[in-house]
């Protein structure tokens, strides 16, 4: 079983040669029944089977991945780490990751190397000013800090935007959130998936899901690739291809799969510390440790499965890119990459019970899941474990969309989407 | 950049064009519309992996057509004019 990851242990490894690593997490065959089962790999999936062990001592779960584990959304996000949000049910949910994400790092025994940068939405007019202002307060009332910058705080955090007096979109201001930031995305993945595995947790990967078994109008377990597998819960974090499962399982949802883009640069010397969004360039950007520049901008607009963008949209947001730091036109692009994204109508997540009974919903994160991952497992494993809502989720049920109470963040994101 | 073939105009640019819905999702009719109808309508789509119906707009003409389409290859497979689609 793997050690405890201390700087004792690294010496110790040190003075044994490096020959006592463990793999991070077991790779068991599948059992015929669990206690619960978690489909998806991703942060969502892995982070609820690790909360199931955790919170509620289930830890008889397998998680049922069909890739590796984050190599969907979870690998292919912009790190981004922040809870900006306007409504009040938001600012419960995302806020509740954004506090779980301080601690992770410990809490997993994983360092996930977040790093609390800083990001800025900047606004580019008086109007945007008054909304950016409307926006600060709701956050304050809600209890998430955020400060009002003026355009000199802007210059203060981010000296290379485009100050001239011919920029497209001046700075006016922005909001500020503080505690906002990035993490490591893989790590997050491995980080869970490694605490999970300790708890007894199994993670199957190359394992689809093919079917679900149906006895008595409820869920009882699915049919794989790797033969079935029954239990009595299930859970689906699957983003972009919830609707694929949901077809399997008999019904439909509230959500249209869309290609996320993202890029990055080679990497360079420190020049950017903190998150920046422009909405009127429609792009937001940050610096990873490697040094590189991680470029994310708006979605496709063709609804899609795959996971490579289109061009037209790249085009728009290196554009965007070079309006707000005209000194980024020398860098050369290293990777450019797209992950299909769960959109719902309302920019909010679907989390709760579906049509099918015993199978249930963490989906509809869309562009913003990442940040999202810590709340997404605590809540569907409270889901699993209790088979009942609270008061965090509750809000976020399918049921919303036939009783008109949608939670509308289509601003929450601070790019059209 | 991908041309997308509009019925009235030919192979255009797909920046020309904009997602208008699943093809064939009916309004329902009638005042004694049940709630989970409105929202089937309004919410739930069927979002397929693979090939689609769906209802695209021509941008620059205006004009509303449908296009057969796959999700995954983003192969266009036919493209007509709307003869009572909605209706359907």
């Amino acid at each position: 079983m793997t050690r405890r990851y201390s700087a004792l242990s690294l010496f110790k490894e040190g003075l044994a040669g490096q020959t006592g690593w463990r793999p991070a997490w077991r790779s068991p065959e599948p059992k015929p029944t669990y206690d619960a089962i978690v489909i998806g790999g991703g942060g969502h999936g892995l982070a609820t089977a690790y909360y199931l062990a955790k919170n509620h001592g289930i830890a008889r779960v397998a998680v049922l991945e069909k890739g590796w584990i984050g190599g969907g959304n979870t690998g292919r996000n912009t790190t981004v780490v922040r809870s900006n949000y306007y409504y009040p049910e938001s600012v419960e949910l995302y806020g509740l990751a954004h506090r779980l994400y301080e601690g992770l790092s410990k809490d997993l025994n994983y360092n996930v190397m977040l790093s609390q940068r800083g990001m800025v939405n900047l606004c580019h007019s008086t109007a945007e000013m008054e909304i950016g202002a409307r926006t600060v307060n709701a956050m304050q009332i809600n209890g998430i800090n955020a400060e009002l910058f003026s355009p000199e705080d802007v210059r203060r955090v981010a000296p290379i935007y485009n100050f001239s007096a011919d920029a497209r979109f001046p700075v006016f201001g922005g909001i500020w959130q503080s505690r906002a930031g990035t993490a490591r995305h893989d790590a997050v993945a491995w980080g869970y998936a490694r605490a999970a595995s300790r708890l007894g947790v199994d993670i199957i990967q190359n394992c689809e899901i093919t079917d679900f078994i149906i006895e008595g109008g409820r869920c009882r377990g699915v049919q794989t690739t790797r033969g079935a597998i029954r239990a009595d819960r299930i859970g689906m974090a699957v983003a972009g291809h919830s609707s694929v499962l949901a077809a399997k399982a008999g019904f439909r949802l509230p959500i249209n799969s869309y290609a996320l883009q993202a890029c990055v640069s080679e990497p360079v010397k420190p020049i950017l510390d903190t998150v920046v969004l422009s909405p009127g360039c429609g792009v937001y950007v940050s610096q990873s440790d490697k040094g590189e520049i991680v470029i994310g901008g708006g979605l496709d607009r063709i609804p899609s499965y795959a996971q490579r963008g289109n061009l037209p949209t790249l085009e728009t947001v290196i554009a965007g890119l070079l309006e707000m730091f005209p000194i980024f036109g020398q860098l050369k692009l290293m990777r450019q990459w797209a992950g299909i994204v769960d959109v719902v109508p309302d920019s909010s997540p679907i989390i709760g019970e579906s049509p099918l009974p015993n199978l249930f919903l963490n989906c509809g994160w869309g562009t913003g899941g990442f940040k999202a991952i810590p709340a997404g497992g605590t809540l569907l494993a409270n889901l699993l474990a209790t088979g009942k809502h609270n008061d965090i989720s509750r809000p976020f049920d399918l049921d919303r969309f036939a009783s008109g109470r949608l939670i509308d963040e289509a601003a929450g994101s601070g790019i059209a989407h | 950049m991908q041309l997308f073939p509009c019925p009235f105009c030919g192979p255009r640019d797909e920046t020309e064009f904009h997602y208008g819905g699943d093809a064939g999702n009916a309004r329902p009719d009638g005042t004694q519309v049940p709630i989970d109808r409105w929202a089937n309508y309004l919410y739930l789509r069927t979002n397929p992996k693979g090939t689609t119906r769906e209802i695209w707009v021509h941008m620059t003409c205006g004009e509303f057509f449908v296009m057969d389409r796959d999700t995954v290859t983003h192969k266009v497979l036919s493209s007509a004019a709307l003869g009572g689609e909605r209706a359907a």
